[in-house]
């Protein structure tokens, strides 16, 4: 583990407050959908914020994202801005999107964030076309791919594992596995139930790990990271972790047990993170009560700004079906 | 030259020309393409720019809107618009949503070329023209050159293109001979071309039934019937215009498409004639289009199944009411 | 066995007309009573109908000849069979299902439809060219573009000129050979006009009786207690008709009269009569009238009603006997039980045949008709 960065205490801060701006964000997002100020799908990342920034601790502004329609928590560990985000979910010009994407369709071209793919799987054959660019122009820069377990049903996962490999390309890999795919467990859908596994037989190294455990998640991006960067090939990491809410804002969840909910809830990335770092001297009770309100402050001003901004005019409707500047 | 010929010396010269044009398919390096058209490539560029891939048109054809996302400009090359079927999600979900759905912060100027169409016995998996159904898709252009000059001019002007470009190449036309003219250079891939000026009846057509168009115009002719062909040649965006002014002279139009008629390319055509020139019209719109079942394999049978010369002078002949 | 279908004699003054279009084709099944062409006449374009039932042999003459009275026109095979019709079916499991119908062989002759492109349309509008009068040479008959630069650079027959030459030879035969009686009356039209107006006042516009029929009616009733003035007079006998057609001159665009008749009069209520009467005058103007129609009136009915004269003496339209004129319903002096008023008034008369009746059973005619006009409920 030569890439570890100590644990102190600054760093335990900024880990908690990415994750809790998420979650605060998140929860925001469901008040702001029963309210009708969001609509379409919504889909919530409370319960898997490790994952995002923990793998985002360990990028550079040069390497790509490729995320999910699950990705709200993605592009706000990549830096992409909240007043953004949240007016891209409100259907607004001030969107990062404009408001053409919506939750689903996160992009920011600046911060090399590539969406915001809602076709599961749909994002991995890009995120490998990425990392072929970066190799063929000898940019040191890596392609990062989330996906959810559910997209190892797919073909498109395998042909793009297989291409990745086969081409050594720069890829890293990263299945968030939450354990159902809207509403199928894993072993529901799943002959050989590890992620893991499967990509071995691609020749893409791989790991799994608790996806609920922030330092953890950055310490094997950091490490998988090196091996990309050394020319080793894609790799692919297994992040365990669970989904809090429902799918999309409307689903009954008849498919698992509050019990079962519970359970993983005592096991959340937050409440993990928060009581062994109070043991450990590294933080306390007031500073995440400050960091909280501090990230309900900014997603106060990210919903005024949202509801502040303008649609885009109706005129311009027929914009950007093509590129605007041809060559 | 060969209309092969004329596409390798267009890739040629954008390999040459630009080092961010790579190629990228199934069997286009070591075998040199499924229909040839990459022949000698590798040996020429190498295998970083001209490569073989796995069969995965999903997953290749997702790598080339990635790349072309990073600033690359790939050439895919799918041996068949049958097997694109495979790469659907990436070319329909992905390749022509992206600019859109990010506000116009990522086109992708990425080239997919197929083979299309029948002619070779190659029965229903491999003959199918799918061409009509890519120009439903918002946020791609669809091309189909028929000539020397649109062969040797069209990949050029596609990797000019900030766009999703698919050039339908008739696998029936690869073997085609002919010289390129002096004007390919000006070629362009917004508009139609008029291939024969005629008075009497607008055959509007693209690929290798262009030839078929003009072969019965010349039978026509011998009737008395002045007949214009129409060479589409961009089937997405349709170049209305030229369409319009030409029904507008000849107050007839036939069109002619081996795609299937049932909700493809030449009822977009009728349908925009409908809207546009109802009352230049001196007759209904006529179409002629591979018949509705999967292209058989004997001889025979292919060739009843596909719109043929005669069919197209006879419905011409049937229109203006002129016994055949 | 086949039949000869022969160029119909639609009045006692056809000699020729010009064969228009065909409704039928060569194998075409026809019944009794199918309209199968259109031919032109003097008095302007008929449908013409067939009396035989069939298979369609062959069509012997090309529409825009000019064929006589009683030449054949086409061959009707007796037997229903397979006439011309392919008998071989080239590879029926290629057709596409959906294959579109093919055109239809005729253009449908329905009244103000002519099938005609959308260019041709155009451009006869911006011509000015009467689409009723151009033939068609598509397929199927349809009137083409061409067609219609035909029509533009022919000079075009005039209409009114045959028809001022048919009336005028029959008008002078009728004078000729027919030994006219006139017989007139006034009529106090009073009654009717408040009975019209009350009742009018019930209905939806499309539906209000039209003035003159009640007159019409009246006629129809007359008729039935005075058979004398219906028929017609043929090879020196008279033939009284049991069915009233009952023919109206009707003034076309351009000046121009035609005389068709309402069929089976005898049977239509006073609505029945207002609609036929709208549909007639509408297809009038269309050009659109049957051969019965020109050719089977029994009795007419010429009105001036709105050319401001009292009173008419009419001539007969041969071959029938009778024609009842009505001049214009105008305020008059009326003298009635001593005292005198005004009161509009219309003056009937009646212009018949003395070879068949004579100046007493006209009275009795014309008194009946007059009759139900002053008590109109009876109609």
């Amino acid at each position: 583990m030569s890439d570890e960065l100590p644990v102190d205490r600054e760093r335990v801060l900024q880990h908690l407050t990415q994750m809790l701006r998420i979650r605060v964000f998140e929860d925001r997002c469901a008040e702001m959908y029963t309210k009708g100020h969001i609509r379409g799908f919504l889909h919530l990342y409370n319960g898997e914020e490790a994952v995002a920034v923990g793998v985002m601790q360990a990028l550079s502004a040069d390497d790509a994202v490729v995320a999910t329609y699950r990705e709200h928590g993605h592009a706000l560990a990549r830096g992409v801005p909240m007043n953004a985000l949240m007016a891209e979910l409100f259907g607004k010009v001030t969107g990062c999107s404009r408001g053409r994407g919506g939750s689903m369709h996160i992009f920011d071209k600046s911060r090399n964030f590539f969406g915001g793919n809602a076709i599961v799987a749909g994002g991995i054959p890009i995120a490998v076309g990425l990392a072929l660019a970066f190799k063929m122009q000898k940019r040191n820069a890596v392609s990062v791919c989330f996906f959810g377990e559910g997209a190892a049903a797919e073909g498109e996962f395998h042909e793009a594992l297989n291409l990745a490999s086969l081409w050594k390309l720069p890829v890293l890999f990263v299945c968030e596995n939450n354990q159902y795919a809207m509403g199928t467990a894993l072993a529901r859908s799943e002959a050989e139930t590890s992620i893991a596994t499967k990509a071995t037989s691609y020749r893409v190294s791989s790991q799994t790990i608790d996806g609920m455990d922030v330092f953890a998640i950055e310490n094997a991006a950091r490490d998988a990271l090196t091996n990309i960067h050394a020319g080793k090939g894609p790799m692919l990491l297994e992040m365990l972790t669970y989904r809090f809410r429902a799918h999309s804002m409307f689903d009954a969840q008849l498919y698992r047990s509050k019990t079962e909910v519970e359970e993983w809830q005592k096991h959340g990335p937050l409440i993990t993170f928060t009581k062994r770092f109070k043991e450990r001297g590294l933080m306390t009770e007031d500073d995440y009560q400050r960091i909280e309100r501090e990230a309900s402050k900014e997603v106060d001003a990210a919903v005024q700004f949202a509801e502040e901004s303008a649609f885009e005019p109706v005129n311009e409707l027929m914009r950007f079906a093509q590129a605007e500047t041809q060559p | 030259m060969t209309y092969r010929e004329a596409i390798r010396d267009a890739l040629r010269e954008a390999l040459k020309s630009d080092a961010r044009v790579f190629l990228m398919g199934e069997d286009i390096g070591m075998y040199g393409g499924s229909f040839a058209v990459t022949k000698g490539l590798l040996a020429e560029f190498g295998e970083e720019r001209i490569r073989d891939t796995p069969l995965s048109e999903s997953a290749f054809t997702g790598a080339g809107i990635g790349a072309a996302l990073a600033g690359m400009r790939p050439v895919v090359e799918i041996m068949t618009g049958n097997f694109s079927l495979l790469a659907l999600d990436q070319i329909v979900n992905n390749a022509a949503t992206l600019c859109h759905m990010s506000g116009g912060q990522l086109p992708v100027p990425l080239v997919i070329r197929l083979g299309t169409g029948a002619s070779r016995q190659l029965a229903a998996q491999h003959s199918h023209s799918f061409e009509g159904w890519y120009a439903h898709i918002p946020g791609i252009r669809v091309l189909a050159p028929a000539t020397i000059d649109d062969a040797r001019a069209m990949p050029g002007l596609a990797l000019k293109c900030s766009d999703p470009v698919l050039i339908f190449e008739h696998i029936g036309l690869y073997n085609m001979e002919g010289e390129l003219t002096s004007s390919w250079p000006q070629a362009d891939i917004e508009h139609a071309a008029v291939r024969r000026e005629g008075s009497d009846v607008s055959l509007i057509t693209y690929g290798a039934s262009l030839f078929k168009c003009l072969e019965a115009a010349d039978a026509l002719a011998k009737a008395g019937v002045n007949a214009e062909v129409i060479d589409l040649r961009t089937l997405r965006p349709l170049d209305n215009e030229t369409i319009f002014a030409s029904v507008r002279k000849t107050h007839r139009a036939v069109i002619v498409d081996e795609g299937w008629r049932s909700g493809g390319i030449s009822a977009e055509i009728a349908a925009r004639i409908g809207e546009s020139c109802l009352y230049d019209l001196d007759a209904p719109v006529v179409r002629v289009c591979t018949r509705e079942i999967p292209v058989p394999y004997p001889r025979h049978l292919e060739e009843a199944a596909l719109p043929q010369v005669a069919e197209i002078v006879a419905s011409v002949q049937d229109m203006m009411g002129k016994a055949a | 066995m086949s039949i000869e279908y022969c160029m119909p004699s639609l009045g006692a003054d056809m000699e020729a007309a010009t064969l228009v279009e065909w409704k039928i084709k060569p194998g075409d099944i026809v019944k009794r009573g199918d309209v199968v062409a259109v031919v032109e006449t003097d008095k302007g374009a008929i449908d013409i109908e067939i009396y035989e039932s069939g298979c369609v042999e062959r069509l012997l003459v090309a529409p825009d000849t000019r064929v006589l009275v009683g030449a054949p026109l086409a061959l009707i095979a007796g037997e229903p069979a397979a006439a011309t019709t392919s008998a071989v079916p080239t590879a029926p499991a290629l057709e596409p299902e959906s294959k579109p119908e093919p055109a239809p062989t005729v253009a449908p002759a329905m009244h103000g439809h002519v099938k005609i492109s959308p260019a041709a349309r155009t451009r006869a509008h911006a011509l000015n060219i009467d689409i009723d009068k151009v033939h068609g040479s598509g397929p199927g008959g349809v009137v083409t573009l061409q067609d219609i630069e035909s029509a533009a650079t022919k000079p075009k027959p005039s209409a009114s000129d045959s028809m001022k030459a048919v009336i005028a030879a029959a008008m002078a035969r009728s004078k000729r050979e027919i030994p006219h009686y006139y017989l007139s009356t006034d009529v106090d039209y009073s009654a009717t006009m408040t009975w019209l107006t009350r009742r009018n006042a019930e209905l939806p516009i499309e539906q209000r009786m039209l003035p003159i029929v009640p007159l019409l009616r009246a006629i129809v009733l007359a008729l039935k207690t005075t058979p004398d003035f219906n028929g017609y007079f043929k090879d020196n006998t008279y033939k009284p008709s049991d069915a009233i057609h009952l023919g109206v001159a009707i003034a076309q665009r351009g000046g121009g009269l035609i005389v068709p008749a309402l069929l089976d009069a005898q049977d239509q209520t006073l609505a029945q009569l207002t609609g036929n009467l709208r549909d007639l005058v509408n297809r009038v103007r269309a050009g659109r009238l049957n051969n019965r129609e020109l050719s089977e009136g029994t009795i007419t009915l010429t009105s001036l009603g709105d050319g401001g004269v009292d009173s008419l003496s009419p001539v007969i339209y041969p071959p029938q006997v009778a024609i009842i004129g009505a001049g214009t319903v105008r305020e008059r002096a009326w003298a009635s039980e001593g005292k005198i008023d005004a009161r509009p008034v219309l003056t009937l008369s009646l212009a018949a045949d003395h070879r068949v009746s004579n100046g007493r059973s006209g009275a009795q005619f014309l008194a009946r008709i007059r009759d139900y006009l002053q008590a109109p409920e009876k109609l």
